[in-house]
């Protein structure tokens, strides 16, 4: 079963705006039933303040499908169509308080569904570049056609790099196998189509070396004579956990021209805020949940990361 | 509200009466079944009980021919690699398009890695296998057939004691899946020529994480696990004694209720199918309707979504299961479905019901009553819908920019 957020399920069991719309200034049509999706949004415009006045839609689609389409509609009546525009999908899925990486092409599509629609309505003809593969790395919610596109517009060989440019593999890595088979098979191509020296090619043939821990100063039989109740943490060794945590995934993040910055600590409620790129970003949801993640397992206690 | 519980294809409820045989083997008769003392023998006496209960609903000649395995899966997998290993040079795997991934992924890693030739034989638009397409597959370099008795989505069976005899005509080695079939049909292998069979114990009232794999008598097989000698050095490792005897009286019961399965659950099956093809139209049943599990159905709603159907049956008590793409998180829709080439606005809508023993009269009533408005108020919201008629949703027909 998904974990879909409560309002989520509020907007799939009573959506807003469901229906269809007589006489619309502008309809998009968007999805791929293949894929289990079709959206249809239709908006009606007042002509002398470009402001949308009201938004329908009608879905083929999943519990988050439906409520990422009702939320679309929420959030651009009211608003002119420039306005409309600067939404991204990040604010259909943050609308919603988040949803999970499998189901972020979700917002996509409403997010495709408004232009479509604008396109429409100005008379425009309106092409979808958007495509997607199958989902990598569930931390950061980065499929297979992002790991391919940072493969070859930075000319990347290994996973480390992949790490860098994509975040895939930043958090738990137990998606990494699955990176490394698409850089084999990207750089591979790239080689054939003379893009890339063959001996700089990723090579998953070459054994990785199993990676050696620091030296623990002392014998391991140590551990059992701890007691079995670990001593609680004190809020400060947590929140300096947590800065540790935050400091170690801040390259990757910037790497993206984005940040991120530890705001405050309540309980298991960790605050956080994002900045520069990441605020925008198609992917912050998920960002967010690799950061979870992230001091999840590095404090051993269950947290909740919240953007600020 | 009582909930409804028909996933029972996915799994089923530990029968008390099985929990009730394996607690003791927890606390009290916890021994090891190789060990000198009393403690082991105990177990030891217990297991064979077990071995020889499952032989029964099996109809095996021989108790060892019962291989335990950790499920479905690890059977299913230890089949086929191991008959890769025993048949000298033939190097070929013929199976069906409609298989569990337990063999699906297999077979595709086995393609792409070790330089297997698969064979997938399709089927048709009821599910039926194209036994013309199997017959020409096979040939001198097949090393093992695996195809399943019974279906997991649809519950068609197919002929698998033919298809047994056509691929020992073409000398090669003959393996299903009967994961879905042991307990829910009469089996009895002593009278076919199928050399080996997977089941698992959570899909008859049994525990999770058990299963077998039964090989015949004389049968090569290379152990994927080694180690120690249980299981007659074929599957190493101490025996998982409790989930061993839970399987066993599961076994037993099943016996006991096989004909229930074929009566009683199996109206009840066929109430509910044609209670809902009655109250909603532009529905239909997918499968092959004359050669199906007793207990399952599966019902296709055109031009709306599985997982949102799922999500309000949910949320009105009932549990049942969706081949749609959105459960599974992947994009395509069920490969059942699609290899039965059912169209994706029906695929993605497909709903399966599964029965057990346990279901009554009042779980089908309980979705004939849900159903109906569940199914109209998705369709009041696609875009494939209109009028209470499919067609596009203005006059304009709907014809999305797909990506
Ligand atoms: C046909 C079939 N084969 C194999 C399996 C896998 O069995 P297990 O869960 O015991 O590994 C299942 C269960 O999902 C199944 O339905
Ligand atoms: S799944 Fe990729 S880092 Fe966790």
């Amino acid at each position: 079963m998904w974990e879909y957020s409560e309002k989520v399920q509020e907007y799939f069991y009573n959506p807003k705006n469901a229906g269809v719309m007589e006489n619309a200034s502008g309809i998009g049509d968007v999805g791929a039933i293949s894929c289990g999706d079709a959206l249809r949004l239709m908006i009606r415009v007042d002509p002398a303040t470009d402001t949308i006045t009201d938004a329908k839609f009608q879905t083929f689609g999943c519990g988050s499908a439906i409520a990422s389409s009702s939320a679309l509609t929420e959030l651009i009546i009211g608003k002119t169509i420039d306005q409309a525009l600067e939404l991204s999908n990040q604010d259909i899925a943050d609308f919603l308080g988040g949803l999970p990486p499998e189901k972020m092409h979700c917002s996509v599509m409403g997010y495709e569904a408004l232009r479509a629609a604008v396109a429409n309505y100005r008379g425009e003809a309106w092409e979808d570049d958007h495509e997607e593969g199958a989902l990598i790395c569930k931390c950061f919610g980065v499929d297979e056609g992002m790991i391919e596109r940072a493969v070859r517009m930075n000319g990347l060989t290994t996973l480390e790099q992949v790490t860098h440019f994509t975040k895939a593999g930043g958090s738990c890595a137990t998606c990494i196998e699955g990176i490394e088979e698409v850089l084999a098979k990207t750089n591979a191509a790239m080689v054939v189509e003379g893009l890339l020296d063959a001996s700089e090619a990723f090579d998953p043939n070459e054994a990785v070396r199993p990676v050696r821990r620091p030296k623990a100063g002392k014998s391991p039989l140590a551990v059992t004579l701890e007691p079995l109740t670990k001593p609680k943490l004190t809020n400060l060794q947590k929140i300096r956990l947590i800065e540790e945590a935050i400091e170690g995934l801040r390259p990757f993040l910037r790497q993206d021209g984005g940040d991120c910055e530890l705001i405050d600590v309540e309980g298991d409620r960790v605050m956080v805020k994002l900045s520069g790129a990441c605020v925008g970003c198609q992917m912050a949801s998920v960002t967010v949940n690799g950061v979870q993640e992230r001091l999840i397992e590095k404090l051993g206690q269950p947290l909740r990361v919240i953007p600020v | 509200m009582r909930p409804v519980y028909l996933d029972n294809n996915a799994t089923t409820r530990v029968d008390p009466a099985v929990v009730a045989e394996m607690l003791p083997f927890f606390t009290e008769q916890f021994g090891n079944a190789s060990s000198m003392h009393a403690f082991g023998a105990q177990v030891g006496g217990a297991l064979k009980t077990a071995r020889r209960r499952l032989q029964d609903l099996l109809g095996a000649e021989f108790d060892h021919e019962i291989v335990y395995t950790s499920g479905g899966t690890e059977s299913d997998n230890m089949a086929i690699l191991s008959a890769l290993e025993t048949q000298g040079a033939r190097n070929e795997v013929i199976t069906s398009t409609v298989e569990h991934p337990a063999v699906l992924a297999l077979c595709d890693w086995l393609e792409r890695h070790r330089g297997v030739t698969v064979h997938r034989i399709p089927v048709d638009a009821k599910g039926r296998l194209d036994v013309e397409a199997y017959r020409k597959a096979l040939g001198p370099k097949t090393a093992i057939v695996s195809i399943m008795w019974a279906n997991n989505e649809t519950g068609t069976v197919f002929p698998v004691e033919r298809l047994a005899e056509m691929a020992h005509e073409a000398g090669a080695l003959f393996h299903t899946d009967a994961v879905q079939a042991v307990g829910k049909l009469p089996i009895d292998l002593k009278s076919t020529e199928i050399d080996m069979l997977s089941l698992s114990g959570h899909k008859l009232h049994g525990p999770k994480g058990i299963g077998a794999l039964y090989v015949r008598k004389g049968v090569r097989l290379r152990p994927m696990i080694r180690g120690g000698h249980q299981e007659r050095g074929r599957r190493a490792g101490t025996e998982n004694a409790p989930a061993i005897i839970g399987l066993g009286k599961a076994a037993e019961l099943a016996r006991l209720h096989m004909a229930d399965e074929q009566t009683r659950v199996k109206a009840l099956r066929d109430r509910l199918e044609q209670g809902l093809l009655q109250r909603i139209g532009n529905s239909f049943v997918t499968g092959d309707v004359e050669n199906r599990l007793p207990n399952t159905a599966n019902v296709a709603f055109e031009f709306i979504e599985g997982e949102a159907i799922l999500l309000l049956l949910n949320r009105a008590g009932i549990a049942a299961s969706s081949g749609s793409a959105c459960t599974s998180g992947s994009l395509e829709p069920s490969h059942v479905l699609r290899a039965m080439k059912v169209p994706y606005t029906a695929a993605h809508g497909a709903i399966r019901f599964s029965f057990s023993r346990e279901n009554g009269d009042a779980d089908v009533d309980r979705v004939l009553d849900a159903m109906p408005a569940i199914i109209a108020d998705l369709r009041s919201l696609s875009p494939f819908w209109k009028d209470k008629r499919p067609g596009a949703a203005t006059d304009a027909a709907f014809n999305p920019t797909y990506a």
